[in-house]
């Protein structure tokens, strides 16, 4: 029986699209021909609403960009506005940033690996990877009183202080994670089916990746060595000691592997973080009317998706003149036409978790 | 530190090399607190990505930013096109500016850089410029009904009725 | 006893606990999945809804119950409409071989724990389901919708194919026993003093993986996974309908795990059947003895389902040709060389 191309939509309500996404998709009986993703269901217009709103108040709209790893976005703005303006952080203000930042890292890999493993349908690890995630909210809430979108960055540094009962509360939750990390493994990583269902599959050259814009684990897991809390570190980076880890088949199963390591150098990096914990200030004196002189700036950062930037046109007012943020999920979706073409369409949605979109970024 | 500065003085080299290639196209350079700015006259801007991704190893565009100057520079050209290029892995960063009047038509970067290819739809649709030579020029965020360019500075912030 | 009440009464009452007897399996399976799969998760399940959730498949039963009947514009009505029967029809139907003990004497009457004995019970079991085949076929069919139709094509080819080890380990099985009568396998097992599970290890492994795959269950659920493209042949049915699917998987795994038990375990045999100082088992009836073999391989099912991630199709396909219908067939010369020889 022969069946000619047609073409299947999915989404936007879909149990696997990671958010509003839609997926225009051209099958030939199951080879995928082409997928044409349609985004824009939760633009809400932040660049413009920056626009109008000082650069204090913009930092708690950008934890509605990624929402899975809220600080990321916080950090990316802050450290732009920040050298934009000449703003010095003292030391103990970027370690504790760098804590928190890498926190969230922790939870959007965890939710990462949860989802991912639940759409090729190991349901009981989005269990697993959820609980432990839900150790980590519970200190930012306790830290900053949110969960998850938390505004745990201000202009010049942190809000409040780690006290000890915060800094207890993090090695806690650091000491349950590895068995967590553990267990995932012992589910996942040498699975036959697992490994039939993500080894060779979402191939992309590392030349391609690199051409299409391609960054984050995804790029690292092509082989390619890019990232920017190694190349161009801020926040104090360069004083840790951390892997990046590569993979070299660029498959959905090296990207798995690449995250999961990257959540152990985590790990480690907010131990070493919390052990070197500098005294001191946590935070610059930054005025209320946080006015910057005209100037431009373009700064990312490593978010746990890939590489975050904002760009920023200040005028001389306390409001900014115009903010482009790069999205990593914008980009990386781009080349999913490229790892899913050839592939069956039974793996378009396993290849879409593996490149760890979150809508919010897409859209802004 | 050294790296600061060896990074200022390669990206000198190569601006003076687009100097050199492209001549009076080249209409400045600036420095910024991330690099440097290049200001090219937009006629030579598929050329100038050629030559940078070619020849002077900018592999990566890492963005395309568009701004509307009405407010800030009424009398001139109505539109500034940033292109964020990335030199991966020497780590040398390159902006490159170009000035473009209302309604006329920029080369597209998406022959030469493929991840131009979203950014470019999401300028024409914030701000409504357009790209000659881009494959599929459409509205990416807004539905394709939108009236109306919503980052152009005359556009409310609120909304307009004809903007849906 | 009169004829009226042996053979008319009787058998009325059988078939009305043919019907009853897997309805109640399917709650207990209902209730056993939802808690089972939340505390491998980390979770509780529904506990809410009488004693520990044990009504939970009610609430279920009478929400979907409740639910408007949509029936698509252009969907073929009558094949909508009688793919759900057929499933049910040929599950239920397949039940009634089933031996579930020894005859029961009352008085003179010799009261037989099956609705129908046949002596080729196994083959017609086999044909009914698939009987059930046709019902996945129209319910794909009539929904007239892309997804259901690939969904309903991706079940068939998963459900035709998985037949094959089937049928050859079953054929291992009749072989051995002399007999396709099930009533004869269990004696048989008895007088042999071995499970043909122990005999026929093979067999029974891919009788069992295979039983998974015909009930669409994971790992091999591809075909019905939500976070799949295709939603399955059921994408498009609601309600009533579409509790008809549900129970009549859910009914269909009790059959597998049914036939497995009295193929290679025993049926209502307790272990070690002829063991002198084990006589003691045989305190507990056949039936119970049945019911908790069923019970250990219902719950295989639900710990599978909640530890494996899903075959992507074309590796399920591969599985099953490339493997077990080879191993299978491997199997049977054996079986059928030694059994010659021996």
């Amino acid at each position: 029986m022969a069946f000619e191309e047609i073409e299947l939509n999915m989404g936007p309500q879909h149990p696997s699209t990671h958010g509003v996404l839609r997926l225009k998709l051209r099958v030939d009986n199951e080879v995928v021909l082409g997928i044409e993703p349609v985004v824009g269901y939760l633009h809400r217009g932040m660049e413009k609403l920056w626009e109008s709103q000082t650069y204090h108040q913009i930092v708690p709209l950008t934890d509605r960009l990624d929402y899975i790893a809220s600080v990321s976005n916080n950090l990316a703005f802050v450290l732009a506005a920040e050298k934009l303006a000449g703003v010095e952080v003292p030391k103990r203000g970027q370690y504790i940033r760098v804590i928190l930042t890498e926190l969230q890292r922790l939870a959007s890999h965890l939710a990462w690996v949860g989802f991912m493993a639940n759409d090729i349908g190991a349901g009981t690890v989005l269990l697993y990877g959820f609980e432990a995630r839900e150790t980590i909210l519970d200190f930012f809430e306790d830290y900053a009183g949110a969960r998850l979108t938390v505004h745990a960055l201000r202009l010049g540094g942190v809000p409040y202080d780690l006290t000890p009962e915060n800094t207890a509360h993090i090695r806690a939750v650091l000491d349950g994670l590895p068995a967590v990390l553990k267990d995932i493994e012992r589910l996942l990583t040498g699975n036959r089916i697992w490994k039939q269902r993500t080894v060779g599959v979402g191939f992309i050259k590392a030349d391609d990746a690199l051409e299409y814009g391609l960054t984050g684990p995804a790029l690292r897991a092509a082989g390619v060595d890019w990232d920017i809390r190694k190349r161009h570190p801020y926040c104090s980076y360069e004083d840790f000691d951390f892997s990046v880890p590569l993979g070299r088949n660029s498959d959905l199963y090296d990207r798995y592997l690449v995250r999961l390591e990257e959540m152990r150098q985590s790990i480690s990096i907010v131990r070493q973080a919390l052990d070197r914990l500098p005294e001191g200030d946590f935070r610059a004196k930054v005025p209320r009317v946080f006015k910057v002189a005209p100037g431009e700036i373009f700064h990312s950062i490593e978010a746990p998706k890939g590489e975050l930037g904002f760009y920023i046109r200040s005028n001389g007012t306390d409001k900014p003149e115009r903010i482009k943020m790069k999205s990593p999920s914008f980009i990386n979706l781009q080349s999913l036409e490229l790892m899913c073409k050839g592939n069956l369409f039974a793996d378009v949605v396993a290849i879409l978790g593996s490149l760890d979109i979150v809508l919010g970024e897409i859209d802004k | 530190m050294t790296a600061v500065r060896d990074d200022d003085r390669i990206l000198q080299e190569v601006a003076d090399a687009l100097r050199a290639r492209f001549g009076d196209a080249v209409l400045g350079t600036a420095s910024a607190k991330d690099g440097l700015i290049v200001r090219l006259d937009p006629s030579v801007l598929r050329a100038a990505l050629l030559f940078l991704k070619e020849e002077q190893g900018f592999n990566a565009l890492l963005d395309i930013i568009a701004l509307d100057r009405l407010k800030t520079a009424p009398a001139g050209p109505r539109f500034e096109i940033l292109y964020q290029l990335y030199r991966f892995p020497a780590g040398q960063r390159l902006r490159l500016s170009i000035e473009a009047a209302e309604g006329r038509e920029i080369d597209s970067a998406q022959p030469v850089y493929k991840s131009a290819d979203w950014a470019e739809r999401e300028a024409y649709d914030m701000f409504g410029i357009r790209f000659a030579g881009h494959p599929d020029l459409r509205r990416i965020y807004l539905p394709d009904e939108f009236e109306g360019f919503p980052l152009r500075k005359d556009f409310p912030l609120e909304g307009t009725k004809r903007g849906l | 006893m009169s004829p009226f009440v042996a053979e008319l009464l009787i058998p009325v009452f059988k078939i009305l606990a043919i019907i009853v007897y897997p309805m109640v399996m399917v709650i207990v399976m209902i209730w056993l999945e939802r808690r089972v799969v939340a505390w491998i998760q980390g979770r509780i399940g529904p506990n809410r809804v009488g004693w520990q959730g044990i009504l939970q498949p009610f609430a279920d039963a009478v929400k979907l119950f409740f639910k408007e009947d949509i029936i698509q514009v252009n969907a073929d009505k009558f094949l909508f409409n009688l793919a759900p029967v057929l499933v049910m029809a040929s599950t239920l139907l397949s039940f009634c071989f089933l031996p579930l003990g020894e005859p029961i004497r009352i008085g003179t009457y010799e009261l037989k724990l099956w609705v129908a004995e046949s002596p080729v019970g196994l083959l017609l079991i086999l044909g009914l389901s698939s009987i059930s085949v046709f019902g996945v076929i129209f319910g794909g069919w009539a929904s007239n919708s892309k997804y259901p139709l690939m969904g309903a094509l991706r079940s068939v080819i998963q459900i035709l194919s998985y037949e094959i080890p089937v049928g050859l380990t079953v054929l291992s099985v009749a072989f051995v026993s002399r007999s396709m009568d099930l009533v004869e396998i269990v004696r048989r097992q008895e007088s042999s003093h071995v499970w043909y599970g122990f005999l026929l290890p093979v067999s029974f492994v891919v009788f069992w993986i295979s039983g998974i795959a015909e009930t669409n269950r994971a790992p091999f659920d591809l075909p019905e996974a939500e976070s799949e493209l295709v939603a399955g042949f059921h994408t498009e049915y609601s309600g009533f309908k579409f509790a008809f699917f549900y129970v009549a998987e859910y009914a269909h795994m009790v059959m597998i795990s049914s036939l497995l038990v009295v193929l290679f375990f025993g049926g209502w045999l307790p272990p070690f059947p002829n063991v002198k100082f084990l006589h003691f088992l045989h305190l507990l009836p056949g039936f119970i003895w049945y019911l908790i073999k069923i019970m250990f391989f219902l719950y295989c099912y639900v710990w599978i389902r909640g530890t494996f991630p899903r075959y992507r199709f074309d590796s399920l396909v591969k599985l099953v040709w490339k493997w077990l219908i080879p191993l299978s067939l491997v199997n049977l010369l054996v079986v059928a060389l030694l059994g010659s020889v021996l």
